[in-house]
């Protein structure tokens, strides 16, 4: 089971990531230079944050056609679990591989902060074993996240339970306060139909400790957790539904 | 200056080319040769038993055992900042930042300290939201955390903002690089951005005072290119572990010139260099343009001539532009060459040792009214002010920035803006962190920067020590006037005093610093008030010893540590409520410092302590308050057993600035022990009261009552900046 962790220049939490799952979960995990990309060999791969190319054109645009992209694409294709955070969820809206697009937020400035989300599905790849209506809480960290779609294409993604997590105050209503960036309907994350290509704004590395936590969680831990079962054939061990 | 000039010649024995001669201005310019301060730095603690590396290079290098070592360094970038500041705050990152890496340490924090002018000022809110924006934007990008700092308004700063900023790096202790050129023979490679024709003379406008026609030496600031700074780092750290690297420094002020002369110095060798290797981004640049250019994002290599493949193969991989552009020589002097032809030919002694300057001090004859000013009268509504005081500027939540900046990228920020008295960062590698925090009371430092210098040392020790951690060394950025006027010089050197006299009598080595003059309006004739922003960094052995600010439970009972006095002189009480900007401000005690830290310390170690904050602006009223909006909880608490000397009014047992005091609570049933600690620490404590389940503080004293709602104080607390500063 080896997983790749994407390196495009710019890059800025491949080695967070790296941390978390060779550290914490002893996964076969690899820092990846975008250029050196080849999927033989590996079961997953993960587009990590930061600001590739500085994000100087758009958000994830060069890198969402970068030759290392014709991978990631056919990966996706295969059924291997692709994952973007944050800026590596813009590179694959900027790619077509996830519908929709991030745009700046809407209060215009960079927003860092903790903030609690509410699991809408666990048929994706990173919240496979999470119970659906469960509140986890992770940090996000971004300028651009404003989640936009056509309003019939959003109805689409609730039905195919596509919507992943959503932002919510702290009993779980998606409310316009506990929306940080503006986002329709408060989306944090989505995936595709299938489930394996999955892009959320929040860090999941970044909430996977409990020292790194103001309330102590280790949701982030959840997802990477989930990401194994789904490779490992999709065995959920609990809260199924 | 003429006296310089004489001295260059009779040290060459001719008259100097017009090439050399910029090159000789730019390195005698009060930036790059500290002329002025340099006799005064002396007198500065510098070693310490864990002192690597001190003032002298690109940065301060401290060992924290295991192997580890930290690297840190402030800088100013005021002058670019005032004119163009989101440029100029954005460059200030990046210098930083390769200060830090040209150690070979991997740059994991960033603190920021700002001063504007008053807040409602049209001025302050451009000067504030770019600034802002440009550390954001810049920091953000190349995955280094801003993870602390402070805020202040003065109008002293309104023409001139004071923007200071410090790096924090993790490394090896036996991989650590210097900015050295020991080996003759060893190649010369300059790496990074393309040299072009801005920030030409930067230092020189650094080195002058901000007038009118400043906005038109807006050129010589710099542009700043995050996104190939963040490949710059990665690529070093690449480079270097190859093995080859023999030497490292970034090109900041004063450019090629600097970096040649001071690495040949320092390593006994000299340089022999050909211009026409240098990558340019214009074509057609002259020799004198390359040799002063100040464009960012470059590093100056000195490679192994046997690893010089490999190293240039890490850039290659990258991407980054690079050339070889000479070699280490054995002559002590900078040979420079350009299409065959010597241009320059300067010793390296000559360049990098700047002729001293001894400056004359007099105290400012209108200092001993200022200090004399009549009490005011004691607001009746006691409750009223300190709600009216948690929505001053200096003192509110400073969220609408610091929510800015990625304070989280690296997965090592513990202790986070806001919940701290200072940022905690963890140790990858194992179960350690260290604690920093900036800063400084300029209108303490106005009225006596003796005691205001002392102040700001002991505050920012103060703050690391309540997060958790021992203070293990710190790092200064000197923000003054002209210095060329002895008032100013007064203030500069009773301020290193100050510091001297703290740092040595709380045993904290001075490993780095910077000095900026020339920080005023010159319409007004009026200097910035003497700013000297103090860094302390420490060190928390254990994990579990890290405290944050916010009460946690009620029942915990709430301690004062420390002993009060009515010390009100440049407090924000007196500036915000009453506006009074004089006073006597309160006196610098090493003695009561050391007891209340020990306390403090030990409490923490003993597992004794659930929350912990310091006393500084607002006193102990509002480090009440700002820790019962934090928990979220009530407090109820007798107020007359604040231990105190001479102190007779409320409102002075509320807000006097008095340094050397703590605000702590502890589990119930703890106070006996906490009084033996004390006593033994020959310090004071007294339980004032208890933490409470209500949305109220409850404040006693004799037969009076200060009754305050949580959501009141919150209000002012939070929403203030935003109030006054509009959507940041």
């Amino acid at each position: 089971m080896r997983i790749a962790v994407l390196n495009f220049p710019g890059s800025n939490c491949e080695l967070d990531t790296i941390y978390v799952l060779r550290r914490l979960l002893n996964l076969d995990a690899e820092l990846v230079w975008h250029e050196a990309f080849d999927r033989s060999g590996y079961d997953a791969a993960i587009l990590p944050g930061g600001f590739s190319y500085g994000d100087y054109l758009r958000a994830g645009t060069i890198a969402a056609h970068s030759p290392a992209m014709k991978h990631v694409r056919a990966m996706a294709d295969e059924g291997k679990p692709v994952i973007g955070i944050c800026n590596g969820f813009q590179m694959l809206t900027e790619a077509g591989l996830l519908p929709g697009a991030l745009l700046r937020n809407e209060g215009l400035s960079f927003v860092c902060r903790w903030v609690s989300l509410r699991v809408e599905s666990n048929r994706s790849a990173l919240t496979w074993l999470l119970p659906k209506g469960a509140i986890i809480r992770l940090p996000i960290a971004h300028a651009e996240g404003r989640y936009v779609n056509e309003r019939r294409a959003i109805r689409e993604l609730w039905r195919n339970g596509q919507v992943i997590l959503t932002y919510v105050d702290e009993l779980g209503n998606p409310t316009p306060d506990a929306n940080p960036n503006g986002s329709m309907d408060n989306i944090a994350g989505i995936c595709n139909e299938r489930g394996n290509v999955v892009g959320l704004m929040p860090h999941p590395e970044r909430g996977a400790e409990g020292v790194l936590s103001p309330f102590g969680s280790e949701d982030g831990l959840m997802l990477f957790e989930s990401l194994l079962y789904f490779m490992n054939g999709g065995d959920r061990i609990c809260g199924a539904g | 200056m003429p006296e310089e000039l004489d001295y260059v010649i009779g040290q060459l024995g001719r008259e100097p080319n017009r090439i050399e001669l910029g090159m000789l201005e730019l390195m005698y310019s009060e930036h790059c040769s500290y002329k002025s301060s340099r006799p005064i730095l002396k007198i500065l603690p510098r070693e310490g038993p864990r002192v690597l590396v001190g003032p002298g290079y690109d940065a301060g290098i401290v060992d924290i055992g295991n192997g580890y070592v930290v690297a840190f360094k402030i800088e100013s970038h005021n002058h670019p900042s005032a004119i163009d500041p989101y440029n100029g705050a954005a460059t200030g990152i990046g210098g930083i930042v390769r200060d830090i890496l040209c150690t070979n340490c991997r740059p994991v924090a960033l603190l920021d300290s700002l001063r504007f002018g008053p807040p409602r000022k049209g001025r302050t809110k451009w000067l504030l939201k770019y600034v802002v924006k440009g550390i954001s934007d810049y920091g953000n990008r190349i995955g280094v955390p801003t993870v602390a700092g402070e805020v202040e308004f003065d109008e002293s700063f309104e023409t001139n903002c004071l923007v200071n900023v410090a790096c924090v790096g993790i490394g090896r202790r036996d991989s650590i690089v210097l900015a050295k050129m020991e080996s003759p023979g060893d190649y010369i490679v300059l790496m990074g951005s393309s040299t072009g024709r801005d920030g030409i003379h930067g230092v020189t406008f650094a080195s002058k005072t901000i007038t009118a026609e400043s906005e038109e030496e807006r050129p010589s600031v710099q542009i700043g290119d995050p996104f190939m700074k963040k490949m710059i780092i990665e690529a070093t750290l690449e480079a270097v572990a190859t093995g080859f690297v023999a030497g490292l420094k970034d090109l900041g002020g004063a450019g090629l010139t600097c970096a040649l002369s001071e690495m040949s110095f320092k390593g006994g060798t000299g340089v022999e260099v050909e211009l026409e290797r240098v990558h340019l981004r214009e074509e057609d640049m002259t020799p004198y343009e390359i040799m002063l250019s100040e464009s960012q994002e470059r590093m100056l290599f000195v490679v192994k001539p046997e690893g010089l493949e490999r190293v240039l193969g890490v850039f290659r991989k990258w991407g980054l532009p690079h050339s070889v552009i000479g070699r280490v020589t054995d002559t002590g002097e900078i040979l420079v060459k350009y299409r065959g032809e010597v241009v320059a030919r300067l010793p390296s002694k000559l360049l990098a040792e700047a002729p001293v300057l001894h400056r004359r001090a007099k105290r400012p004859r209108d200092l001993a009214k200022a200090l004399k000013v009549p009490k005011p009268r004691e607001p009746k509504d006691l409750g009223r002010a300190l709600v009216r005081l948690l929505s001053s500027p200096n003192i509110a939540s400073k969220e609408p920035i610091y929510s800015q900046y990625d304070y989280e990228v690296g997965i090592r920020t513990i202790v986070k803006p806001g919940d701290g008295d200072a940022a905690v960062l963890r140790l990858l590698e194992e179960p350690r962190a260290i604690a920093v925090k900036a800063d400084c009371n300029s209108r303490h430092c106005r009225l006596d920067p003796f005691n205001g210098h002392a102040g700001a040392v002991a505050e920012s020790a103060r703050n690391v020590v309540a997060v958790g951690a021992e203070p293990i060394a710190a790092v200064d950025c000197c923000n003054f006037g002209n210095p060329e006027r002895p008032e100013v010089f007064w203030q500069f050197s009773e301020g290193i005093r100050g510091l001297s006299y703290m740092l040595e009598g709380l045993g904290i080595p001075c490993v780095g610093g910077n000095v900026s003059f020339y920080n005023e309006d010159e319409r007004t004739g009026r200097a910035v008030n003497p700013t000297t922003v103090v860094v302390t960094l420490g060190l928390v052995e254990e994990l579990d010893w890290v405290t944050t600010m916010a009460f946690k439970e009620h029942g915990d009972e709430i301690f004062a540590v420390g002993r009060t006095y009515a010390e009100m002189g440049g407090s924000e009480y007196y500036h915000w409520i009453h506006g009074i900007s004089g006073g006597r401000p309160p006196r610098a005690s090493p003695g009561r410092e050391r007891s209340s830290m020990a306390i403090v310390k030990e409490a923490i170690r003993r597992g004794l302590i659930d929350a912990a904050h310091d006393c500084s602006k607002g006193g102990i009223a509002v480090a009440l308050a700002i820790m019962a909006i934090k928990g979220g909880l009530g407090i109820d608490v007798d107020l007359g057993r604040i231990p105190r000397s001479g102190v007779g009014r409320l409102d002075e047992l509320l807000f006097s600035e008095s340094y050397a005091r703590f605000v702590i609570s502890a589990r119930p049933g703890s106070a006996r022990e906490l009084r033996a600690i004390a006593e033994r620490h020959g310090g004071a404590i007294s339980r004032l009261g208890r933490v409470v389940d209500s949305s109220e503080l409850f404040m006693r004293y004799g037969g009076r009552a200060i009754r305050c709602g949580l959501g009141e104080l919150r209000e002012a607390w939070n929403g203030s900046m935003r109030r006054y500063l509009g959507e940041l």
